[in-house]
Protein backbone atom coordinates (compact mmCIF):
# COMPACT_ATOMS: atom_id res chain seq x y z
CA UNK A 1 0.00 0.00 0.00
CA UNK A 2 0.55 3.47 -0.40
CA UNK A 3 2.89 5.12 2.54
CA UNK A 4 1.69 7.82 4.89
CA UNK A 5 3.75 10.83 4.24
CA UNK A 6 2.27 13.49 4.72
CA UNK A 7 4.36 16.32 2.74
CA UNK A 8 2.04 16.98 -0.29
CA UNK A 9 3.84 20.01 -1.86
CA UNK A 10 0.50 21.44 -3.49
CA UNK A 11 -1.88 22.94 -0.47
CA UNK A 12 -4.76 22.65 -2.43
CA UNK A 13 -6.51 19.54 -1.00
CA UNK A 14 -7.63 20.37 2.05
CA UNK A 15 -7.51 16.54 3.51
CA UNK A 16 -4.23 17.78 4.87
CA UNK A 17 -5.45 19.37 7.84
CA UNK A 18 -4.49 18.16 11.18
CA UNK A 19 -6.52 19.17 13.08
CA UNK A 20 -10.55 18.72 12.64
CA UNK A 21 -12.55 21.49 10.77
CA UNK A 22 -15.61 20.24 12.97
CA UNK A 23 -17.74 17.69 13.19
CA UNK A 24 -19.11 17.55 16.69
CA UNK A 25 -21.62 15.18 16.65
CA UNK A 26 -24.11 15.61 20.04
CA UNK A 27 -27.41 13.07 20.19
CA UNK A 28 -29.67 13.74 23.06
CA UNK A 29 -32.68 11.73 24.25
CA UNK A 30 -32.94 10.53 20.34
CA UNK A 31 -35.96 8.19 20.17
CA UNK A 32 -37.30 6.76 17.21
CA UNK A 33 -40.56 4.82 16.99
CA UNK A 34 -41.67 2.89 13.43
CA UNK A 35 -45.25 2.55 12.98
CA UNK A 36 -45.47 -0.33 10.62
CA UNK A 37 -49.04 -2.01 10.09
CA UNK A 38 -49.60 -0.33 13.81
CA UNK A 39 -47.40 -2.08 15.74
CA UNK A 40 -45.43 0.77 16.82
CA UNK A 41 -41.69 -0.50 16.96
CA UNK A 42 -39.21 1.60 19.36
CA UNK A 43 -36.10 1.68 17.35
CA UNK A 44 -34.13 3.97 19.64
CA UNK A 45 -35.12 5.17 22.92
CA UNK A 46 -33.78 8.20 24.77
CA UNK A 47 -30.56 7.89 22.65
CA UNK A 48 -27.56 10.10 23.89
CA UNK A 49 -23.88 10.54 22.63
CA UNK A 50 -21.29 13.05 22.27
CA UNK A 51 -18.88 12.32 19.50
CA UNK A 52 -15.86 15.01 19.04
CA UNK A 53 -14.80 16.86 16.11
CA UNK A 54 -12.69 14.07 14.31
CA UNK A 55 -13.42 11.23 16.31
CA UNK A 56 -13.72 7.52 15.15
CA UNK A 57 -16.69 6.84 16.67
CA UNK A 58 -17.58 2.95 15.96
CA UNK A 59 -20.98 1.66 16.84
CA UNK A 60 -21.57 -2.13 17.56
CA UNK A 61 -24.68 -3.71 18.77
CA UNK A 62 -26.86 -6.87 18.10
CA UNK A 63 -29.03 -6.53 14.56
CA UNK A 64 -31.74 -4.74 14.63
CA UNK A 65 -30.84 -2.54 17.80
CA UNK A 66 -30.96 1.17 15.64
CA UNK A 67 -27.64 1.52 14.85
CA UNK A 68 -28.71 2.07 11.09
CA UNK A 69 -31.66 4.13 12.14
CA UNK A 70 -29.31 6.68 14.06
CA UNK A 71 -27.32 7.17 11.24
CA UNK A 72 -30.07 7.54 8.90
CA UNK A 73 -31.42 10.34 10.83
CA UNK A 74 -28.13 11.84 11.11
CA UNK A 75 -27.71 11.69 7.33
CA UNK A 76 -30.88 13.26 6.65
CA UNK A 77 -32.60 9.95 5.22
CA UNK A 78 -35.49 10.16 7.75
CA UNK A 79 -36.65 12.00 11.01
CA UNK A 80 -36.37 10.95 14.40
CA UNK A 81 -39.66 11.02 16.44
CA UNK A 82 -38.01 12.81 19.75
CA UNK A 83 -34.69 14.25 20.82
CA UNK A 84 -32.54 16.66 18.86
CA UNK A 85 -29.11 16.04 17.28
CA UNK A 86 -26.68 19.01 17.03
CA UNK A 87 -23.50 19.24 14.60
CA UNK A 88 -20.81 21.88 15.71
CA UNK A 89 -23.54 23.28 18.48
CA UNK A 90 -26.06 23.91 15.67
CA UNK A 91 -29.39 21.66 15.47
CA UNK A 92 -29.49 19.59 12.20
CA UNK A 93 -32.77 17.99 13.41
CA UNK A 94 -35.13 17.17 16.19
CA UNK A 95 -38.42 15.17 16.65
CA UNK A 96 -40.20 18.42 14.86
CA UNK A 97 -37.84 18.96 11.75
CA UNK A 98 -35.95 16.54 9.60
CA UNK A 99 -32.30 17.46 8.50
CA UNK A 100 -31.99 17.64 4.74
CA UNK A 101 -29.32 15.16 3.22
CA UNK A 102 -26.20 17.25 2.63
CA UNK A 103 -22.56 17.10 1.43
CA UNK A 104 -20.84 17.77 4.72
CA UNK A 105 -22.25 14.67 6.29
CA UNK A 106 -21.43 11.90 3.72
CA UNK A 107 -22.84 8.09 3.83
CA UNK A 108 -20.83 5.26 2.56
CA UNK A 109 -23.06 2.69 1.59
CA UNK A 110 -23.55 -0.86 3.24
CA UNK A 111 -23.37 -2.74 -0.44
CA UNK A 112 -21.67 0.54 -2.27
CA UNK A 113 -23.91 3.33 -4.03
CA UNK A 114 -21.10 3.86 -7.11
CA UNK A 115 -23.25 5.15 -9.74
CA UNK A 116 -22.75 2.46 -12.40
CA UNK A 117 -23.42 4.50 -14.99
CA UNK A 118 -20.61 6.88 -14.73
CA UNK A 119 -16.96 6.13 -15.25
CA UNK A 120 -14.66 6.61 -11.69
CA UNK A 121 -14.11 9.86 -12.43
CA UNK A 122 -17.54 11.22 -13.32
CA UNK A 123 -18.64 9.19 -10.01
CA UNK A 124 -15.77 10.95 -7.71
CA UNK A 125 -16.56 14.43 -9.35
CA UNK A 126 -20.12 14.40 -8.86
CA UNK A 127 -20.82 16.20 -5.89
CA UNK A 128 -18.37 18.72 -7.11
CA UNK A 129 -20.37 18.84 -10.28
CA UNK A 130 -24.04 18.98 -9.00
CA UNK A 131 -22.99 21.51 -6.83
CA UNK A 132 -21.34 23.57 -9.25
CA UNK A 133 -18.47 24.26 -6.88
CA UNK A 134 -15.34 23.27 -8.64
CA UNK A 135 -14.25 24.16 -12.11
CA UNK A 136 -14.16 20.87 -14.52
CA UNK A 137 -10.26 20.81 -14.61
CA UNK A 138 -9.81 22.10 -10.85
CA UNK A 139 -12.31 18.71 -10.08
CA UNK A 140 -10.40 16.49 -12.34
CA UNK A 141 -6.90 16.98 -10.49
CA UNK A 142 -8.57 17.41 -7.40
CA UNK A 143 -10.08 13.56 -8.11
CA UNK A 144 -6.79 12.42 -9.19
CA UNK A 145 -5.01 13.65 -6.41
CA UNK A 146 -6.82 11.79 -4.12
CA UNK A 147 -7.58 8.15 -5.71
CA UNK A 148 -4.12 8.64 -5.83
CA UNK A 149 -3.62 9.03 -2.21
CA UNK A 150 -5.43 6.38 -2.05
CA UNK A 151 -3.51 3.86 -4.15
CA UNK A 152 -5.85 4.25 -7.08
CA UNK A 153 -4.53 4.98 -10.62
CA UNK A 154 -4.83 4.19 -13.94
CA UNK A 155 -8.47 3.44 -13.46
CA UNK A 156 -10.02 7.10 -13.83
CA UNK A 157 -12.14 5.89 -17.10
CA UNK A 158 -12.73 2.87 -15.86
CA UNK A 159 -16.51 1.88 -14.79
CA UNK A 160 -17.20 0.76 -11.46
CA UNK A 161 -18.26 -2.83 -12.91
CA UNK A 162 -14.60 -3.25 -14.45
CA UNK A 163 -12.69 -2.57 -11.07
CA UNK A 164 -12.78 -4.50 -7.68
CA UNK A 165 -14.98 -4.53 -5.46
CA UNK A 166 -11.97 -3.05 -2.68
CA UNK A 167 -10.94 -0.20 -5.17
CA UNK A 168 -14.61 0.41 -6.00
CA UNK A 169 -15.08 1.20 -1.79
CA UNK A 170 -12.06 2.89 -1.86
CA UNK A 171 -13.57 5.19 -4.90
CA UNK A 172 -16.21 5.72 -2.91
CA UNK A 173 -14.96 7.11 0.40
CA UNK A 174 -12.55 9.37 -2.45
CA UNK A 175 -15.96 10.41 -3.97
CA UNK A 176 -17.13 11.28 -0.43
CA UNK A 177 -13.63 13.29 0.56
CA UNK A 178 -13.86 15.18 -2.76
CA UNK A 179 -17.13 16.83 -0.74
CA UNK A 180 -14.86 17.66 2.05
CA UNK A 181 -17.14 16.73 4.87
CA UNK A 182 -17.47 17.23 8.37
CA UNK A 183 -18.67 13.78 9.21
CA UNK A 184 -17.97 10.33 6.87
CA UNK A 185 -21.39 8.37 8.23
CA UNK A 186 -20.16 4.32 7.23
CA UNK A 187 -23.15 1.54 7.53
CA UNK A 188 -20.94 -1.51 7.65
CA UNK A 189 -19.26 -0.80 4.73
CA UNK A 190 -16.87 -3.55 4.70
CA UNK A 191 -19.23 -6.44 5.42
CA UNK A 192 -19.52 -8.39 2.43
CA UNK A 193 -15.08 -8.74 1.88
CA UNK A 194 -12.72 -11.53 2.50
CA UNK A 195 -10.78 -11.28 5.73
CA UNK A 196 -7.76 -10.01 3.22
CA UNK A 197 -9.74 -7.46 1.60
CA UNK A 198 -10.83 -5.93 5.04
CA UNK A 199 -7.16 -5.90 5.96
CA UNK A 200 -6.43 -3.56 2.74
CA UNK A 201 -9.32 -1.73 3.52
CA UNK A 202 -8.96 -0.84 7.32
CA UNK A 203 -5.13 0.22 6.48
CA UNK A 204 -6.38 2.03 3.42
CA UNK A 205 -9.03 4.32 5.67
CA UNK A 206 -7.02 4.42 8.77
CA UNK A 207 -4.08 6.49 6.19
CA UNK A 208 -7.28 8.92 4.82
CA UNK A 209 -8.76 9.16 8.98
CA UNK A 210 -5.00 10.08 9.85
CA UNK A 211 -4.49 12.35 7.37
CA UNK A 212 -7.64 14.31 7.37
CA UNK A 213 -8.93 14.02 10.94
CA UNK A 214 -12.41 14.08 9.99
CA UNK A 215 -15.43 12.74 11.92
CA UNK A 216 -15.85 8.94 11.32
CA UNK A 217 -19.37 7.48 12.22
CA UNK A 218 -18.63 3.75 11.69
CA UNK A 219 -21.15 0.97 12.21
CA UNK A 220 -20.36 -2.62 12.04
CA UNK A 221 -20.98 -6.13 13.92
CA UNK A 222 -17.39 -6.56 13.29
CA UNK A 223 -15.86 -6.26 16.96
CA UNK A 224 -12.26 -6.47 16.24
CA UNK A 225 -13.09 -4.21 13.31
CA UNK A 226 -14.71 -1.68 15.48
CA UNK A 227 -11.33 -1.79 18.31
CA UNK A 228 -8.56 -1.68 15.40
CA UNK A 229 -10.50 1.39 14.03
CA UNK A 230 -12.31 3.25 17.12
CA UNK A 231 -11.21 5.58 19.28
CA UNK A 232 -14.43 5.31 21.52
CA UNK A 233 -16.53 1.88 20.50
CA UNK A 234 -20.01 2.37 21.58
CA UNK A 235 -21.64 -0.62 22.43
CA UNK A 236 -25.61 -0.33 21.42
CA UNK A 237 -28.08 -2.40 23.49
CA UNK A 238 -30.65 -4.61 21.68
CA UNK A 239 -34.05 -3.10 20.44
CA UNK A 240 -34.67 -0.70 22.05
CA UNK A 241 -31.61 0.89 21.32
CA UNK A 242 -29.66 2.95 23.47
CA UNK A 243 -25.99 3.37 23.92
CA UNK A 244 -25.02 1.14 26.83
CA UNK A 245 -21.62 1.51 27.25
CA UNK A 246 -18.47 3.78 25.47
CA UNK A 247 -15.23 1.86 25.91
CA UNK A 248 -12.11 3.62 24.50
CA UNK A 249 -9.63 2.99 22.47
CA UNK A 250 -6.60 3.91 23.84
CA UNK A 251 -4.11 2.26 21.65
CA UNK A 252 -1.62 4.83 19.78
CA UNK A 253 -2.24 5.97 16.26
CA UNK A 254 -0.92 5.72 13.61
CA UNK A 255 -2.32 2.14 13.96
CA UNK A 256 -1.03 -0.72 12.28
CA UNK A 257 -2.25 -4.95 12.13
CA UNK A 258 0.94 -5.51 14.75
CA UNK A 259 -1.58 -3.98 17.49
CA UNK A 260 -3.70 -6.88 17.19
CA UNK A 261 -1.16 -8.98 19.58
CA UNK A 262 -0.64 -6.33 21.57
CA UNK A 263 -1.83 -7.07 24.99
CA UNK A 264 -3.93 -4.01 25.50
CA UNK A 265 -6.15 -4.87 22.32
CA UNK A 266 -6.94 -8.08 23.62
CA UNK A 267 -7.88 -6.61 26.91
CA UNK A 268 -10.48 -4.05 25.06
CA UNK A 269 -11.49 -6.73 23.17
CA UNK A 270 -12.30 -9.01 25.39
CA UNK A 271 -14.26 -6.01 27.34
CA UNK A 272 -16.13 -5.17 23.88
CA UNK A 273 -16.79 -8.99 23.84
CA UNK A 274 -18.50 -9.69 26.76
CA UNK A 275 -20.85 -6.18 26.29
CA UNK A 276 -21.85 -7.08 22.98
CA UNK A 277 -22.11 -10.68 23.87
CA UNK A 278 -24.85 -9.97 26.89
CA UNK A 279 -26.75 -7.88 24.38
CA UNK A 280 -26.95 -10.33 21.65
CA UNK A 281 -28.25 -12.89 24.65
CA UNK A 282 -30.81 -11.39 24.95
CA UNK A 283 -31.75 -9.98 21.68
CA UNK A 284 -31.68 -13.69 20.49
CA UNK A 285 -33.77 -14.90 23.19
CA UNK A 286 -36.40 -11.59 22.46
CA UNK A 287 -36.32 -13.09 19.02
CA UNK A 288 -37.16 -16.52 20.11
CA UNK A 289 -40.09 -15.12 22.24
CA UNK A 290 -41.06 -13.13 19.18
CA UNK A 291 -40.81 -16.24 17.11
CA UNK A 292 -43.25 -18.43 20.07
CA UNK B 1 -29.57 11.58 -23.01
CA UNK B 2 -26.21 13.04 -21.20
CA UNK B 3 -26.57 16.41 -21.81
CA UNK B 4 -26.44 17.78 -18.50
CA UNK B 5 -23.20 16.40 -18.12
CA UNK B 6 -20.98 19.41 -17.19
CA UNK B 7 -18.32 17.11 -15.78
CA UNK B 8 -17.75 14.70 -18.81
CA UNK B 9 -13.63 14.20 -19.65
CA UNK B 10 -13.44 12.55 -22.70
CA UNK B 11 -9.82 12.75 -24.09
CA UNK B 12 -7.75 10.80 -22.03
CA UNK B 13 -5.81 7.58 -22.56
CA UNK B 14 -8.80 5.91 -24.37
CA UNK B 15 -6.44 4.04 -27.37
CA UNK B 16 -5.44 1.32 -25.88
CA UNK B 17 -9.16 0.78 -24.90
CA UNK B 18 -9.91 0.89 -28.29
CA UNK B 19 -7.63 -0.85 -29.45
CA UNK B 20 -8.67 -3.81 -27.15
CA UNK B 21 -12.21 -3.85 -27.74
CA UNK B 22 -11.06 -4.22 -31.07
CA UNK B 23 -9.02 -7.27 -31.26
CA UNK B 24 -11.74 -8.43 -28.83
CA UNK B 25 -14.23 -8.59 -31.33
CA UNK B 26 -11.87 -10.27 -33.64
CA UNK B 27 -11.21 -12.81 -31.03
CA UNK B 28 -15.09 -13.12 -30.24
CA UNK B 29 -15.63 -13.97 -34.04
CA UNK B 30 -13.20 -16.53 -34.24
CA UNK B 31 -15.06 -18.09 -31.16
CA UNK B 32 -18.25 -17.64 -32.67
CA UNK B 33 -16.80 -19.35 -36.17
CA UNK B 34 -15.28 -22.33 -33.81
CA UNK B 35 -18.52 -22.53 -31.81
CA UNK B 36 -21.45 -24.85 -33.40
CA UNK B 37 -24.05 -21.72 -33.15
CA UNK B 38 -23.08 -20.34 -36.92
CA UNK B 39 -23.88 -23.90 -38.33
CA UNK B 40 -26.94 -24.52 -36.02
CA UNK B 41 -28.31 -21.53 -37.36
CA UNK B 42 -27.87 -22.12 -40.57
CA UNK B 43 -29.33 -26.07 -40.27
CA UNK B 44 -32.14 -24.77 -38.71
CA UNK B 45 -32.70 -22.27 -41.79
CA UNK B 46 -31.73 -24.91 -44.28
CA UNK B 47 -34.20 -27.66 -42.57
CA UNK B 48 -37.18 -24.77 -42.03
CA UNK B 49 -37.28 -23.96 -46.28
CA UNK B 50 -36.97 -27.46 -46.87
CA UNK B 51 -40.23 -28.68 -45.01
CA UNK B 52 -41.47 -25.30 -46.25
CA UNK B 53 -40.73 -26.59 -50.30
CA UNK B 54 -41.44 -30.91 -49.31
CA UNK B 55 -45.08 -30.01 -47.75
CA UNK B 56 -46.32 -26.99 -50.68
CA UNK B 57 -44.50 -28.03 -53.92
CA UNK B 58 -43.48 -31.55 -54.08
CA UNK B 59 -46.02 -33.59 -51.54
CA UNK B 60 -48.56 -31.08 -52.04
CA UNK B 61 -49.92 -32.28 -48.72
CA UNK B 62 -53.72 -30.84 -48.08
CA UNK B 63 -54.33 -27.98 -46.41
CA UNK B 64 -50.62 -26.76 -47.97
CA UNK B 65 -51.44 -27.41 -51.75
CA UNK B 66 -52.64 -23.72 -52.29
CA UNK B 67 -49.96 -21.75 -50.28
CA UNK B 68 -46.81 -20.68 -52.34
CA UNK B 69 -43.69 -22.63 -52.05
CA UNK B 70 -40.23 -21.31 -51.94
CA UNK B 71 -39.43 -21.96 -54.88
CA UNK B 72 -42.21 -19.97 -56.94
CA UNK B 73 -42.05 -17.07 -54.26
CA UNK B 74 -37.80 -16.81 -55.04
CA UNK B 75 -38.71 -16.41 -58.75
CA UNK B 76 -41.36 -14.10 -58.57
CA UNK B 77 -39.39 -12.13 -56.17
CA UNK B 78 -36.37 -11.66 -58.24
CA UNK B 79 -38.05 -11.80 -61.59
CA UNK B 80 -37.45 -9.12 -63.73
CA UNK B 81 -40.63 -9.21 -65.39
CA UNK B 82 -42.66 -10.45 -62.31
CA UNK B 83 -46.35 -11.54 -63.30
CA UNK B 84 -47.85 -9.89 -60.16
CA UNK B 85 -46.00 -6.55 -60.62
CA UNK B 86 -43.83 -6.97 -57.16
CA UNK B 87 -40.54 -7.88 -57.45
CA UNK B 88 -36.84 -6.43 -56.38
CA UNK B 89 -37.11 -4.76 -59.70
CA UNK B 90 -39.70 -2.78 -59.07
CA UNK B 91 -40.18 0.25 -57.71
CA UNK B 92 -43.62 -0.32 -56.70
CA UNK B 93 -42.09 -2.76 -53.91
CA UNK B 94 -39.88 -0.28 -52.65
CA UNK B 95 -42.49 1.89 -52.40
CA UNK B 96 -44.85 -0.22 -50.07
CA UNK B 97 -41.65 -1.11 -48.12
CA UNK B 98 -41.21 2.63 -47.36
CA UNK B 99 -44.43 3.79 -46.55
CA UNK B 100 -44.57 1.32 -43.90
CA UNK B 101 -40.98 2.51 -42.64
CA UNK B 102 -42.50 5.77 -42.67
CA UNK B 103 -45.31 5.08 -40.65
CA UNK B 104 -44.02 2.81 -37.77
CA UNK B 105 -40.59 5.52 -37.89
CA UNK B 106 -43.98 8.26 -36.99
CA UNK B 107 -45.50 6.25 -34.31
CA UNK B 108 -42.55 5.01 -32.95
CA UNK B 109 -40.72 8.75 -32.94
CA UNK B 110 -44.38 9.80 -31.09
CA UNK B 111 -44.58 7.43 -28.67
CA UNK B 112 -40.60 7.48 -27.79
CA UNK B 113 -40.99 10.77 -27.32
CA UNK B 114 -44.02 11.37 -25.06
CA UNK B 115 -44.07 7.60 -23.18
CA UNK B 116 -40.20 7.52 -22.30
CA UNK B 117 -40.91 10.91 -20.25
CA UNK B 118 -44.48 10.00 -19.13
CA UNK B 119 -42.89 6.48 -17.38
CA UNK B 120 -40.06 7.93 -15.81
CA UNK B 121 -42.18 10.94 -14.46
CA UNK B 122 -44.58 8.28 -13.30
CA UNK B 123 -41.75 5.99 -11.70
CA UNK B 124 -39.98 9.11 -9.85
CA UNK B 125 -43.05 11.23 -8.70
CA UNK B 126 -45.69 8.91 -6.48
CA UNK B 127 -48.06 11.47 -6.52
CA UNK B 128 -47.77 11.53 -10.14
CA UNK B 129 -48.28 7.76 -10.47
CA UNK B 130 -51.21 7.91 -8.02
CA UNK B 131 -52.74 10.05 -10.76
CA UNK B 132 -51.95 8.71 -14.03
CA UNK B 133 -51.39 5.00 -13.46
CA UNK B 134 -54.64 3.92 -12.90
CA UNK B 135 -56.13 5.18 -16.23
CA UNK B 136 -52.86 3.75 -18.11
CA UNK B 137 -53.40 0.11 -16.29
CA UNK B 138 -57.08 0.31 -17.93
CA UNK B 139 -56.37 1.45 -21.38
CA UNK B 140 -53.08 -0.47 -21.79
CA UNK B 141 -54.85 -4.31 -22.01
CA UNK B 142 -57.89 -2.78 -24.72
CA UNK B 143 -56.38 -4.92 -27.43
CA UNK B 144 -55.34 -2.52 -30.46
CA UNK B 145 -57.88 -3.76 -32.74
CA UNK B 146 -60.61 -2.49 -30.87
CA UNK B 147 -59.29 1.28 -31.12
CA UNK B 148 -60.54 0.67 -34.80
CA UNK B 149 -63.39 2.20 -34.62
CA UNK B 150 -62.51 5.42 -32.76
CA UNK B 151 -59.58 5.95 -34.53
CA UNK B 152 -61.68 6.34 -37.78
CA UNK B 153 -64.34 8.42 -35.84
CA UNK B 154 -61.45 10.66 -35.20
CA UNK B 155 -59.11 10.44 -37.84
CA UNK B 156 -61.02 10.89 -41.00
CA UNK B 157 -58.09 10.92 -42.90
CA UNK B 158 -56.63 6.56 -43.38
CA UNK B 159 -52.90 8.03 -43.16
CA UNK B 160 -53.57 9.80 -39.24
CA UNK B 161 -55.70 6.76 -38.08
CA UNK B 162 -53.32 4.04 -39.03
CA UNK B 163 -50.54 6.06 -37.28
CA UNK B 164 -52.68 6.76 -34.59
CA UNK B 165 -53.47 3.08 -33.99
CA UNK B 166 -49.87 1.94 -34.28
CA UNK B 167 -48.71 4.52 -31.89
CA UNK B 168 -50.84 3.56 -29.36
CA UNK B 169 -49.64 0.05 -28.94
CA UNK B 170 -46.16 1.32 -29.07
CA UNK B 171 -46.57 4.43 -26.14
CA UNK B 172 -47.76 1.83 -23.34
CA UNK B 173 -45.07 -0.28 -24.11
CA UNK B 174 -42.55 2.42 -23.45
CA UNK B 175 -44.38 3.92 -20.53
CA UNK B 176 -44.48 1.24 -18.87
CA UNK B 177 -41.09 -0.09 -19.79
CA UNK B 178 -39.72 3.34 -18.46
CA UNK B 179 -41.48 3.32 -15.47
CA UNK B 180 -40.74 -0.20 -14.25
CA UNK B 181 -37.02 0.91 -15.32
CA UNK B 182 -36.98 3.71 -12.69
CA UNK B 183 -38.64 1.27 -9.99
CA UNK B 184 -35.94 -0.70 -10.12
CA UNK B 185 -33.27 1.90 -9.50
CA UNK B 186 -31.62 0.83 -5.79
CA UNK B 187 -32.85 3.35 -3.58
CA UNK B 188 -28.99 4.20 -2.16
CA UNK B 189 -28.10 5.74 -5.54
CA UNK B 190 -31.21 8.22 -4.94
CA UNK B 191 -29.68 8.57 -1.10
CA UNK B 192 -25.69 8.83 -2.09
CA UNK B 193 -27.23 11.88 -5.03
CA UNK B 194 -28.58 13.58 -2.17
CA UNK B 195 -25.76 13.33 -0.41
CA UNK B 196 -23.31 14.62 -2.65
CA UNK B 197 -25.85 17.37 -2.71
CA UNK B 198 -27.88 16.76 -6.17
CA UNK B 199 -31.07 19.19 -6.83
CA UNK B 200 -34.52 17.38 -8.38
CA UNK B 201 -32.80 18.26 -11.73
CA UNK B 202 -30.03 16.45 -11.18
CA UNK B 203 -31.25 13.57 -9.85
CA UNK B 204 -33.52 13.24 -13.10
CA UNK B 205 -30.89 13.20 -15.50
CA UNK B 206 -28.03 11.90 -13.45
CA UNK B 207 -29.77 8.85 -11.81
CA UNK B 208 -33.39 8.26 -13.03
CA UNK B 209 -32.49 8.56 -16.84
CA UNK B 210 -29.34 6.51 -16.57
CA UNK B 211 -30.81 4.19 -14.69
CA UNK B 212 -34.33 3.44 -16.26
CA UNK B 213 -31.88 3.36 -19.76
CA UNK B 214 -31.65 -0.79 -20.09
CA UNK B 215 -35.29 -0.92 -19.25
CA UNK B 216 -36.44 2.11 -21.58
CA UNK B 217 -34.08 -0.11 -24.41
CA UNK B 218 -36.19 -3.44 -23.67
CA UNK B 219 -39.35 -1.29 -23.93
CA UNK B 220 -38.08 0.10 -27.16
CA UNK B 221 -37.72 -3.06 -28.48
CA UNK B 222 -41.03 -4.25 -27.30
CA UNK B 223 -42.31 -1.07 -28.70
CA UNK B 224 -41.08 -1.28 -31.60
CA UNK B 225 -42.58 -5.03 -31.82
CA UNK B 226 -46.27 -4.17 -31.62
CA UNK B 227 -45.59 -0.81 -33.74
CA UNK B 228 -45.14 -3.70 -36.73
CA UNK B 229 -47.91 -6.10 -35.43
CA UNK B 230 -50.68 -2.60 -35.37
CA UNK B 231 -49.09 -0.88 -38.69
CA UNK B 232 -49.93 -4.42 -40.54
CA UNK B 233 -53.23 -4.59 -38.97
CA UNK B 234 -53.99 -1.07 -39.42
CA UNK B 235 -52.95 -1.32 -42.86
CA UNK B 236 -55.25 -4.03 -44.05
CA UNK B 237 -57.78 -2.35 -42.82
CA UNK B 238 -57.38 1.09 -43.72
CA UNK B 239 -54.29 1.60 -45.82
CA UNK B 240 -53.51 2.39 -49.80
CA UNK B 241 -49.93 1.60 -49.51
CA UNK B 242 -48.05 0.00 -47.15
CA UNK B 243 -46.46 -4.06 -46.93
CA UNK B 244 -50.26 -4.72 -45.00
CA UNK B 245 -52.23 -3.44 -47.62
CA UNK B 246 -50.21 -5.45 -50.17
CA UNK B 247 -50.35 -8.54 -48.05
CA UNK B 248 -54.08 -8.27 -47.88
CA UNK B 249 -54.86 -6.52 -51.41
CA UNK B 250 -52.49 -9.85 -53.18
CA UNK B 251 -54.75 -11.95 -51.09
CA UNK B 252 -57.97 -10.50 -52.86
CA UNK B 253 -56.30 -10.32 -56.28
CA UNK B 254 -55.23 -14.02 -55.70
CA UNK B 255 -51.47 -12.95 -55.92
CA UNK B 256 -50.23 -15.67 -53.64
CA UNK B 257 -46.83 -15.61 -54.00
CA UNK B 258 -46.70 -11.88 -53.43
CA UNK B 259 -48.41 -12.18 -49.62
CA UNK B 260 -45.27 -14.27 -48.73
CA UNK B 261 -42.90 -11.98 -50.35
CA UNK B 262 -44.37 -9.03 -48.19
CA UNK B 263 -44.41 -11.21 -45.20
CA UNK B 264 -41.00 -12.48 -45.04
CA UNK B 265 -40.12 -8.42 -45.93
CA UNK B 266 -41.33 -7.80 -42.84
CA UNK B 267 -40.07 -10.69 -40.67
CA UNK B 268 -36.77 -9.25 -42.20
CA UNK B 269 -37.33 -5.20 -41.47
CA UNK B 270 -38.75 -5.97 -38.01
CA UNK B 271 -35.32 -8.40 -37.01
CA UNK B 272 -33.08 -5.29 -38.23
CA UNK B 273 -35.04 -2.47 -36.36
CA UNK B 274 -34.98 -4.74 -33.29
CA UNK B 275 -31.34 -5.24 -33.57
CA UNK B 276 -30.77 -0.99 -34.97
CA UNK B 277 -32.43 -0.67 -31.21
CA UNK B 278 -30.03 -3.24 -29.77
CA UNK B 279 -27.25 -1.49 -31.11
CA UNK B 280 -27.92 1.89 -30.22
CA UNK B 281 -28.59 0.88 -26.73
CA UNK B 282 -25.23 -0.86 -26.36
CA UNK B 283 -24.13 2.35 -27.18
CA UNK B 284 -25.44 4.09 -24.93
CA UNK B 285 -24.96 1.59 -22.12
CA UNK B 286 -21.02 0.90 -22.30
CA UNK B 287 -21.07 0.83 -18.71
CA UNK B 288 -22.91 -2.25 -18.67
CA UNK B 289 -21.31 -3.96 -21.42
CA UNK B 290 -17.55 -3.55 -20.71
CA UNK B 291 -18.00 -5.01 -16.98
CA UNK B 292 -15.34 -7.88 -16.45
CA UNK B 293 -17.24 -9.80 -14.13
Amino acid sequence: MTNTENTCPSGTSEMHKNEPAGGKISIRNATKLYDPDGANVLALDNCSMEIEAGEFCVIVGPSGCGKTTLLNAIAGFHGITSGQIDIDGKMLCSGARKADPGADRIVVFQNGALFPWYTVLENVTFGPAVQGKMSKEVARKEAEQILAEMGLKGILHNYPSEISSGMRRRVEIARAMMNDPNVLLMDEPYRAMDALTKTIMHKNLLDVYDRSKKTVFFITHDLEEAIFLGTKVYVMTTRPGKIKKVINVDLPRPRDYKILSSDRYLELKLEVIESVHEEAKKAFEAGERELA
Amino acid sequence: MQTEQTLTVKEVDVKDVQVSSFSLFFFRLKLWIKSPTPYLTLLGLILFILTWWLTTEVWKLPRFEKLPGPVSVVTEWISKDPSYGISIYTPEYYQHIWRSIIRVLEAFGLATILGVPLGLFMGWKKTFKDFTFPVMEILRPIPMLAWVPLAILMFPEREMAIIYLTFLASFFATALNALLGVESIDESYFRAAHCLGAKDRHIFFRVVVPGALPFIFTGLQISMGVAWFSLVAGEMLAGEFGLGYLIWNSFILVQYPVIVIAMITLGVIGWASSAMIRFVGTLLMKWQARGLT
